[in-house]
């Protein structure tokens, strides 16, 4: 892991239960609230000037790595220096990282271009993609699952699935995602090839995500991990760039298919699939929206739904180098030629192992509860009524002032006492206005037996208060 | 000596034609029922019935209101509207069957799903309905 992992900030109680690749460089965040008002899970709170992380919601999704002005938010993955831990190395390449370069710059000169910067073996994780195609369509042809069935090829959205919809988990597709089926075929091989044993080599994948990085420390319904580790794209794009211009050498081997590939752009999964209805929704907030959907029942007659948490699918992914639309453009080219040379109907033929292994059952999947504001229920009651009542004293302008993400989420705060209502400048303005406000009408008041003289005079007491707001004024002034 | 059941009340007005409005009382319940702890499956069973009796009132009557009960062990949601009122009642709780206008379902509701929904949803559920003057639905929702 990068050594510098170890000065990133790490919050909340419950540190230690969740592990989360995305992460807060505090010596460049500046304590504005772009990241927290991004955050599909209101996972962001800016406390003494720095953005802290909600470990129990975090899905590791990236949002805040896109939005934060400063580059303060970061995923940990691992690095090239990692390699040197392993025998045999071997890198797994993305579809979407075929979308980083230039058409002209053939996916074999890609894949040795990875050979060049240290790894003994590179295997295209479109070749899993296929098998989770291949895989998926079995599963939809069941006829005692619940519809519509959803995609956990994207390891941000099954978080999120995990975090705000739990009651979902049941629609969650059982099928491996294409980078796990591509790491056990990779690492089979190499102790075939190599004779070496499964601990000797190192499987990594060179991630557009940092949910990626979770799946593998964190994974969910499934005991272990197929891969070693995870490199950032954009960590290794430099070097690579380098490395695939000077590379005209293909690298030997059989290429994955145009179907593979699609996996990479949203929609590409779904295409895989034969007479089926789909529906594809990629950007998180989009995602959430769909999930809500289905949650009141409004999309039962669909059989498959493709969520990808980044915008334009793993293209856009926040550790990619290239704009997700520049990519996505280039992506798409390199289809169109790979379908004009595939022939029809001599597609190769996938391996009924492989699919069977893809299927097997999985490990049930536990819901997150990160919404629960109480153990105790009756507790819980008289908190979401306090919680209304500070709604409703807090201006609703969701500015994000006070490091909240809404005036709804620091009302929550305060009563779950990590907050103050103070922290609102609008209430605080209000509350030094009303104290204000007091002491001029103390400094009005006078003992008993000043008033009773003063009272035989003339009324001063008001008066002398003008006198003095007019002084200050002028001392203000001059 | 009796003493007052500890509960929460939530009150939403229901708009005829209102569609922009449609799901925000559903998924406010819900997420209030999430935040006490309640199972996701019983929430969801509970924002089920919220929202397609929010649908309802919104195409159907001429405005209305939920009322909604949360109490530790069950949610008890009542809605009482001014409409036209459900003439067969049998009929209307068949799945499938829908007197919602052509307008309404080319928006893509009243697709005759409503009412059986919310009977299969809640625990209990009760309707009285009276021509031209409305109608009134209640159902409970046991965690």
């Amino acid at each position: 892991m990068d050594s510098d992992a170890g000065s990133l900030l790490k919050v909340g109680a419950s540190a230690e239960k969740y592990f989360h690749s995305v992460r807060l460089l505090p010596e460049r965040c500046i304590g504005c609230v772009s990241c927290a008002r991004h955050c599909p899970t209101e996972a962001i709170r800016v406390r003494s000037g720095k953005a802290r992380i909600t470990e129990s919601r975090c899905i590791d999704c990236g949002e805040c790595i896109r939005f934060c002005p400063n580059h303060a938010k970061t995923a940990v993955t691992d690095s090239l220096e990692d390699l040197k831990n392993f025998q045999y190395n071997i890198a797994l390449a993305a579809p979407s990282l075929y979308a980083q370069f230039e058409k002209n710059i053939s996916v074999p000169s890609i894949l040795a271009g990875l050979l060049k910067l240290g790894f003994d073996k590179v295997v295209e994780v479109a070749r899993g993609a296929e098998i989770a195609s291949a895989a998926l369509d079995e599963y939809l042809k069941r006829k005692d699952i619940k519809r519509p069935v959803i995609s956990s090829a994207c390891p941000a959205s099954v978080r999120l699935i995990l975090v705000k919809f739990p009651e979902l988990i049941e629609y969650l597709s059982p099928v491996d995602a294409p980078v796990e089926i591509a790491a056990r075929i990779a690492r089979a091989e190499a102790v075939r090839d190599t004779g070496r044993a499964p601990c000797e080599i190192g499987v990594w994948f060179i991630t557009p995500c940092p949910a990626k990085m979770t799946a593998i420390l964190e994974p969910i319904g499934v005991e272990k991990s197929e891969l070693t580790g995870t490199i950032s794209m954009i960590s290794i794009y430099g070097e690579l760039l380098k490395a695939v211009s000077t590379t005209a050498k293909a690298v030997p081997g059989h290429l994955a298919s145009s179907e593979g590939v699609g996996w990479a752009v949203a929609g590409g999964e779904a295409a895989g699939l034969s007479d089926t209805k789909v529906l594809v929704a990629h950007g998180i907030h989009n995602v959430s929206n769909v999930l809500e959907q289905v949650a009141i029942g409004k999309l039962n007659d669909v059989d498959f739904i493709e969520c990808l948490s980044c915008a334009g699918g793993c293209i856009g992914g926040p550790l990619t180098a290239i704009n997700r639309f520049v990519a996505e453009n280039i992506l798409k080219q390199r289809l169109k030629e790979m379908r004009a040379s595939e022939a029809e109907g001599c597609a190769e033929l996938i391996d009924e192992e492989q699919i069977s292994q893809a299927l097997r059952p999985k490990a049930p999947i536990e819901p997150r509860p990160a919404l629960k504001l109480d153990d105790d229920i009756r507790v819980a009651m008289q908190k979401i009524e306090m919680i209304d009542d500070m709604q409703k004293r807090l201006p609703g302008l969701d500015c994000g002032s006070c490091g909240s993400p809404t005036c709804r989420a620091l009302a929550e705060d305060i009563v779950q006492g990590t907050a103050s209502e103070t922290d609102c400048v609008f209430r605080l303005r209000e509350m030094v206005r009303t104290l204000a406000e007091e002491m001029v009408n103390l400094s009005a008041k006078l003992p008993p037996s000043l008033t009773h003289e003063s009272m035989n005079k003339e009324s001063v007491g008001p008066v002398s208060l003008k006198r003095t707001v007019n002084e200050d004024k002028k001392w203000i002034g001059g | 000596m009796e003493t007052e059941e500890q509960g929460l009340l939530l009150e939403f007005p229901l708009e005829h034609y209102r569609f922009e409005t449609a799901g925000e009382a559903s998924s406010k319940i819900k997420q209030v029922v999430r935040q006490l702890g309640v199972n996701a499956q019983t929430a969801r069973r509970i924002s089920v019935c919220a929202y397609e009796a929010e649908l309802n009132a919104i195409i159907h009557a001429y405005g209305g209101r939920m009322r909604v009960k949360v109490f530790s062990d069950r949610t008890e949601l009542e809605v009482t509207d001014e409409g036209p009122g459900i003439p067969d009642i049998e009929a209307a709780m068949r799945e499938g069957f829908s007197t919602a206008p052509d307008n309404i379902r080319e928006m893509g509701f009243g697709a005759g799903m409503g009412l059986p929904n919310m009977a299969r949803s809640a625990d209990e559920f009760q309707i009285k309905s009276s021509k031209e003057k409305g109608t009134w639905i209640q159902m409970l929702v046991r965690y």
